[in-house]
């Protein structure tokens, strides 16, 4: 595509109220019968009260008055004195961005401290997740632990028993990664049928932060860990649910299991587990155990309840998949998608998010025709291994209706599967490890519905 | 120059010190031993073999008294409610527990999934029971009455007869007669390593294609007109400012093509006069676990505190005996426990509901 073909498809513009309700309907149904232009000249003709020219208006047209009564009246801002420093001993967003919100989704649980809030996927930029928009799970309530009383041990096979204070751990030598960690259960509503309307419901138990800590194997090592007959780690949390969950070896020897104190430059926040949690890059939220208190080193799994009763995948002959853990390849287009509206044709940035458990993503395809024809995105740098990685593509809106959708490869070669790939083998009631490509619905009008296609 | 010497002379001792703590480890200073004490407190966690289970029996009728007065409130009488939390009990069979194999989990008919039909382990309920439940007061109670509330369980699910006693004794027999204790498969490739055999190819094998990969598609699921707005407005979810909004779900989707009407510009901030004392009780309803079986206004396991206000507006007393002495029969099925609150913290929130439950 060259860039000579891209024009903004910006029209409307903040107050959104520049058209009366009857303006819009008439632009609507115009635009129904085809005439796709009219919406052109009616927008531009509610935003400067005259005709304006056709093809391709701007999207902010010159008004009447000669220019833009944001530009030609001096805002308040431009002629007074501003706020001074530290106003905000911790600074917060702009109360423009308070409709970004961590979200519970209606009905999904009956209680708050056994339940989900979801991240707002749609309305998030490159690959970190701010922290107060961290997706949370708890399982019994979270709570804001004192550090200088959270204590970590390691026990089981090792030479010594051993306790550590957090001041202690904070004293080792320290790593600081990148990671996603997703929900075992991301998308689970979605298995059968569409369920939910935006990416914060299907996607929103995804979050990426950069963490810091020690990784767990220098402190088994400093235990005397028997990593010979050692071969299953159990963590352990400190609050009511006090989570247990069996640790991969393979994980924790390559050095990739961290005991994190840090997340995005400050302290871990209390919903995140603060003081202590455990990161296991690649494997499902429920194993990254908050208000880590302990890690047991042991000769057999320990089929703990959400690994015996929850977290296990359903499979269609009745039996239960098992300490399944690794989440799989899997992308998802974060703008456009359910629940927005594109205001007009024209150009649009495609953008999403792809990871993967098993390393860094190698690629991600892009269609605006539910999956008959593809091409490929650029994959924003950084590219880091079991780290969300953020994807573009340039994309000219015709007006017409079309299905997106994205379906990322990782540097294993394993590619996201489509909804019947995924049925086939899994069928419909598994609940975790969804990683089907997601299609959006971009209709006429230009709302866009999160839709599943045969 | 003295000083000068004694800095040396300190660097010195630093060196010969760091020497000596290397061959303690390699971060000499960091962690010490954990006391037996320390780990018999902590080391709670109770293996499929049994390894970590202490000592003890419990009976099905002592389970039913502690099941009566600490876990029917959320999970009913039978361990059959769905309230709350997801049931317990039900779906199992005679022949499962023959089998090992729940035969409902491979109909796709059947409407739920309730614990024992999926658990293989007596282990991973004894372990759970004991580490997380009750679920507002977890690890207060005793080795008996964790034995005692699983052999309960256990016979509600036809497992265990009703005299039964559970112990650390018969508990690998109890094992051998799980309904789904042969359910479980490792044959997967989620699994990052060789612990169980698992496989290592993944299974699912989209391949890239770029063109013509497929047949025109078809919309085969998409939410139904009723659920527009089910999720709240969508137009005060989305960033007010970028090259799209949120669709007003509030407003119905006309057949004659839709206005996309957007947000107004403003987000949707809560700007309603602070209300301090309100606040605080509502705090405190957290603070006391009120909120695990009320709502603000709909009924969970108890009625909501703004139908308490309807129905005892102004009942002050009435509300706050009833806090602490707990009750039955006016509401529902299920009993509320005695509460364990200061008095004056209850009467705050008895005032609070009398005058209506505002926030």
């Amino acid at each position: 595509m060259s860039d000579d073909s891209i024009r903004s498809g910006r029209v409307q513009k903040a107050p959104e109220n520049f058209l009366s309700r009857t303006g819009i309907k008439e632009v609507f149904a115009e635009s129904k019968k085809g005439r796709r232009d009219f919406i052109r000249n009616a927008f531009a003709a509610a935003a400067a009260g005259v005709a304006a020219p056709v093809a391709m208006a701007q999207s902010n047209p010159v008004p009447s008055e000669g220019g833009d009564s944001n530009i030609l009246n001096l805002p308040e801002h431009a002629t007074g004195l501003g706020q001074g420093v530290a106003t905000e001993g911790y600074g917060k967003p702009s109360k423009f961005e308070a409709n970004l919100q961590r979200r519970q989704s209606p009905g999904l649980t009956q209680t708050t401290q056994s339940s989900v809030s979801f991240a707002p996927l749609q309305s998030l930029f490159g690959i970190v997740t701010p922290s107060g928009l961290h997706f949370e799970r708890h399982h019994q309530g979270w709570w804001d632990i004192d550090p200088s009383k959270h204590r970590f041990m390691v026990n089981g096979m090792v030479k010594k028993n051993m306790v550590f204070t957090v001041d202690e751990i904070m004293r080792l030598p320290s790593v600081s990664r990148f990671h996603f960690i997703e929900c075992g259960a991301n998308t689970a509503v979605e298995w059968g049928n569409v369920a939910v309307p935006t990416v914060q419901y299907t996607h929103g138990m995804l979050s990426c932060s950069e963490f810091t800590g020690v990784p767990l194997i220098t402190l088994l090592e400093l235990a005397g860990a028997d990593l010979k007959n050692g071969k299953f780690v159990l963590a352990e949390g400190g609050e009511g649910s006090s989570m247990t969950r069996t640790i991969p070896m393979n994980l924790i020897t390559s050095g990739e299991v961290i005991v994190a104190y840090g997340q995005n430059g400050e302290m871990l926040r209390p919903e995140n587990g603060y003081p202590l949690r455990l990161v296991v890059p690649g494997v499902q939220g429920v194993s990254w155990i908050k208000y880590l208190r302990r890690v047991e080193v042991g000769d057999k799994p320990y089929s703990s309840k959400d690994e015996a009763i929850h977290y296990m995948d359903l499979q269609p002959g009745g039996q239960h998949r098992q300490y399944s853990n690794l989440q799989e390849v899997k992308s998802v287009v974060t703008t456009p998608s359910g629940g927005q509206v594109l205001l007009d044709k024209g150009f649009y940035n495609i953008t999403g998010l792809a990871w993967s458990g098993k390393g860094k993503i190698k690629r991600v395809d892009v269609s605006a025709d539910g999956g008959r024809n593809w091409r490929q995105a650029r994959l924003e740098t950084p590219v880091m291994s079991k780290a969300l990685s953020r994807f573009n593509l340039n994309w000219v809106w015709d007006g017409k209706a079309g299905i997106l959708q994205s379906r990322a490869q990782d540097e294993t070669g394993h590619v996201q599967p489509t909804y019947q790939q995924l049925r086939a083998v899994r069928g419909t009631r598994s609940i975790y490890h969804n990683n089907a490509i997601q299609s959006w619905l971009v209709q006429e009008n230009g709302e866009v519905k999160n839709v599943q296609v045969s | 120059m003295s000083k000068f010497r004694n800095a040396i002379m300190g660097l010195a001792l630093l060196a010969l010190a760091s020497l000596g703590a290397a061959q303690d480890g390699k971060y000499p200073g960091v962690g010490r031993a954990a006391t037996p004490k320390e780990v018999a407190k902590w080391d709670i966690d109770v293996r499929p073999d049994f390894k970590g289970l202490p000592a003890g029996s419990g009976s099905v009728a002592k389970g039913q008294e502690v099941w009566e007065s600490k876990c029917a409130q959320c999970h009913g009488v039978f361990g059959e409610s769905n309230e709350v939390f997801s049931p317990l009990i039900g779906g199992t069979t005679a022949k499962d527990i023959q089998t090992g194999r729940v035969a409902n989990l491979s109909r796709s008919d059947y409407p739920g999934r309730t614990t024992l039909m999926k658990v293989p382990t007596v282990s991973t309920l004894w372990d759970y029971i004991n580490r997380a439940m009750p679920w507002t007061n977890p690890k207060t109670l005793s080795t008996e009455e964790v034995y005692a509330v699983t052999a309960f369980m256990l016979n509600l699910a036809d497992i265990v007869p009703e005299n039964y006693v559970l112990s650390d004794k018969n508990m690998a027999d109890v094992q051998a007669r799980m309904p789904n204790r042969n359910g479980m498969s490792t044959q997967h490739a989620m699994w990052p390593g060789k612990e169980f055999g698992s496989l290592s190819k993944p299974d699912t094998a989209n391949k890239i294609c770029m063109q013509d990969c497929r047949p025109e598609p078809k919309v085969a699921s998409l939410l139904p007109d009723f659920a527009r707005n089910a999720h709240g407005n969508l137009a005060e979810q989305t960033r007010i400012v970028g090259p799209q909004r949120g669709a007003d779900t509030s407003r119905p989707e006309t057949k004659a093509g839709t206005p996309p009407s957007t947000v107004t510009a403003a987000p949707a901030t809560v700007t309603k006069p602070d209300n301090n004392e309100a606040k605080a009780v509502v705090a405190s309803l957290g603070k006391y676990n009120c909120t695990a079986c009320h709502g603000m206004d709909k009924k969970v396991v108890g009625p909501g505190f703004t139908e308490i206000a309807k129905k005892h507006a102004g009942k002050v007393d009435y509300l706050a005996g009833k806090i602490k002495a707990g009750g039955g029969g006016v509401w529902g099925q299920i009993p509320m426990p005695a509460q364990a609150l200061p008095e004056a913290d209850a009467r705050k929130i008895a005032e609070w509901i009398s005058k209506g439950a505002g926030k």
